[in-house]
């Protein structure tokens, strides 16, 4: 049954999903996490570390919201701080000085709103982020597995493939806080929801997503099996490219996103 | 709706066609203002000579919204600007309730035909790739059409190896495109990263209001970042961050003032001296006039 897209939105932002590190479990041999920006502290709402998949070593970045209520708070629900996004520009430096993959797990509402976060330069931290993930010779891939929340999903998603989950979505502003600025009503987030096209087969029409995967929670170490194999193929053809060429083609796959009409 | 009415396009099927290159004529001129403003600060009325003529800066010190076309033509050399890439303009991609209209609003009340201008110019000689985005035209908000806009000028200036000067005003990513909108901000994001590994100097000048995914990406990119005087500069919004937070912010939250307290930005320059400091550090970064 086709779920509204208000509706996918609520199941993920409930419980019953997985979490990043369980798919980390999952796909990944060997995890090893890595802590800290370096600069100022270590931001639970990112997982970063150094995984095999299927052998070879990547760097993995993952947004984890965490299972149970407790363990939410201490991830500060998955809005990552400015620190946050600084462990994960630093994983990716880390990651095009070794010539290791990147593969990035994203769901979050969207980057931290504190006072705290914009005295550190929330918008500064993501801005270098789409810098770095434009500049990297290595492979990019994302995973989007639950709520592609604005410019804090976008910090790990500028990738040269987007997998998105079937119930996943990816949204310029949460369907509420579009409902309450164009028409001062939040109640109308259903309405909002539709009208800004958030699933997984709008991002594939946009030319956002690459593949959609096909959802198996009642047996998710096949589900987690599937993802490996078709992260491999992902992989290995993007191997067949030359550094240069793999920038590029992130480059112009974003370049290509958008609509205009010429005058004339 | 006319806008509608002509092929759309999407940004794939526009790059097979050339690039954007500079307009052949002169640029419209700034349209006159009509009545008289209050200053918001002081409750000063400025008639509209004495308002061009400070640049739209009120003897109290408070910098009020300049038309892009004004500030750009103002800002360059006499007769040297000219516009690119002017020929981009929106669609309503997703059907959105209402947009089509607010488009065709956006394009009477700010005499702009989207939410940013560029072109090439020259400051004291130099040539400079610049671009201004128009808060008047739907807060400035960046949809594909702004994006692409600023996309080309970037890569124009990586081709002929030109600086971009850039001055940001905008709420941020134009909902009304959902994500195509914010897509935009990693296609800019690639292009600032093209002209900068090839050596080119971007000059950010951060003016009122500069927020949302305009901060998270091109604004905060420059090798050099300014800002106009008491500029709200932020990411999240004041009141997005009071919820947030949970308390009152102090006033100066989010200022340009702020923003260099906190090492986010290199200076703050008045309007007034903006040509002056553009041109200097031009040349101290090795621009010479052609």
């Amino acid at each position: 049954m086709q779920l509204h897209p208000y509706d996918k939105l609520r199941a993920i932002r409930g419980n019953a999903r997985a979490s990043a590190t369980e798919y980390i479990e999952g796909i990944f041999t060997d995890f090893t996490e890595l802590h800290g920006d370096r600069r100022y502290a270590d931001d639970p709402a990112i997982v970063g570390g150094l995984a095999y998949l299927d052998g070879t070593p990547v760097t993995v970045i993952a947004i984890e919201k965490g299972k149970d209520l407790a363990e939410r708070v201490k991830r500060n629900f998955g809005l990552p701080k400015p620190e946050g996004y600084r462990k994960a520009l630093r994983l990716m430096r880390q990651a095009e000085k070794f010539d290791r993959p990147i593969i990035c797990f994203v769901d979050t509402a969207g980057a931290y709103c504190g006072a705290d976060a914009e005295e550190r330069g929330q918008g500064l931290a993501i801005a270098e982020n789409l810098v770095e993930l434009m500049a990297v010779h290595v492979p990019v891939i994302t995973v989007v597995f639950g709520e592609g929340g604005s410019g804090g999903a976008l910090a790990l998603s500028v990738a040269n493939r987007m997998l998105m989950l079937e119930g996943a979505v990816f949204s310029v502003i949460s369907p509420e806080g579009c409902a309450s600025i164009l028409w001062k009503d939040a109640g109308k987030a259903a309405e909002a929801a539709e009208c800004l096209r958030i699933t997984a087969e709008d991002m594939a029409a946009f030319g956002v997503a690459d593949e959609i995967v096909r959802e198996n929670f009642a047996d998710f170490p096949s589900m987690c099996a599937e993802m490996r194999t078709m992260l491999c193929r992902h992989l290995a053809e993007l191997r067949t490219m030359a550094p240069d060429v793999v920038r590029e083609q992130r480059y112009a796959k974003y370049r290509a996103i958008g609509e205009i009409a010429p005058i004339g | 709706m006319k806008l509608f009415s002509r092929l759309r396009r999407s940004v794939r099927g526009a790059l097979a066609q050339t690039a954007s290159r500079p307009a052949d004529i002169a640029p419209a001129a700034p349209s006159p203002l009509k009545a008289a403003m209050t200053c918001p600060a002081c409750g000063l009325e400025l008639q509209p000579d004495v308002l061009e003529r400070l640049l739209f800066v009120c003897p109290c010190g408070k910098h009020l919204r300049i038309s892009v076309r004004r500030r750009l033509l103002d800002l360059c050399d006499t007769d040297s600007f000219r516009e690119l890439a002017s020929e981009v303009v929106s669609v309503d991609p997703l059907a959105f309730p209402g947009y089509g209209d607010k488009l065709a609003k956006a394009g009477k009340t700010s005499d702009e035909s989207e939410g940013v201008l560029c072109g090439i110019g020259r400051i004291g000689g130099i040539d400079c790739a610049l671009f201004a985005m128009e808060a008047s035209y739907m807060m400035g908000s960046m949809g594909s059409a702004v994006g692409e806009r600023i996309t080309r000028l970037f890569e124009y200036a990586t081709e002929r190896r030109l600086p971009v000067i850039g001055f940001t005003a905008s709420g941020g990513a134009r909902m009304q495109e959902g994500v195509l909108s914010l897509m935009q901000m990693a296609k800019v994001s690639g292009a600032v990263q093209r002209h900068g590994e090839a050596g080119g100097l971007y000059i950010a000048v951060l003016t009122d209001p500069t927020t949302g995914g305009i901060t998270a990406s091109f604004a905060m990119e420059g090798d050099i970042i300014l800002a106009e005087p008491g500029a709200l500069i932020g990411f999240a919004g004041r009141r997005v961050v009071e919820q947030t937070t949970g308390s009152a912010l102090p006033k100066d939250f989010q200022s340009a003032e702020f923003n260099l307290a906190h090492g986010f930005i290199d200076a703050i320059v008045k309007r007034t001296e903006m040509r002056a400091t553009l041109e200097k550090l031009l040349r101290l970064n090795g621009q010479k006039a052609s």
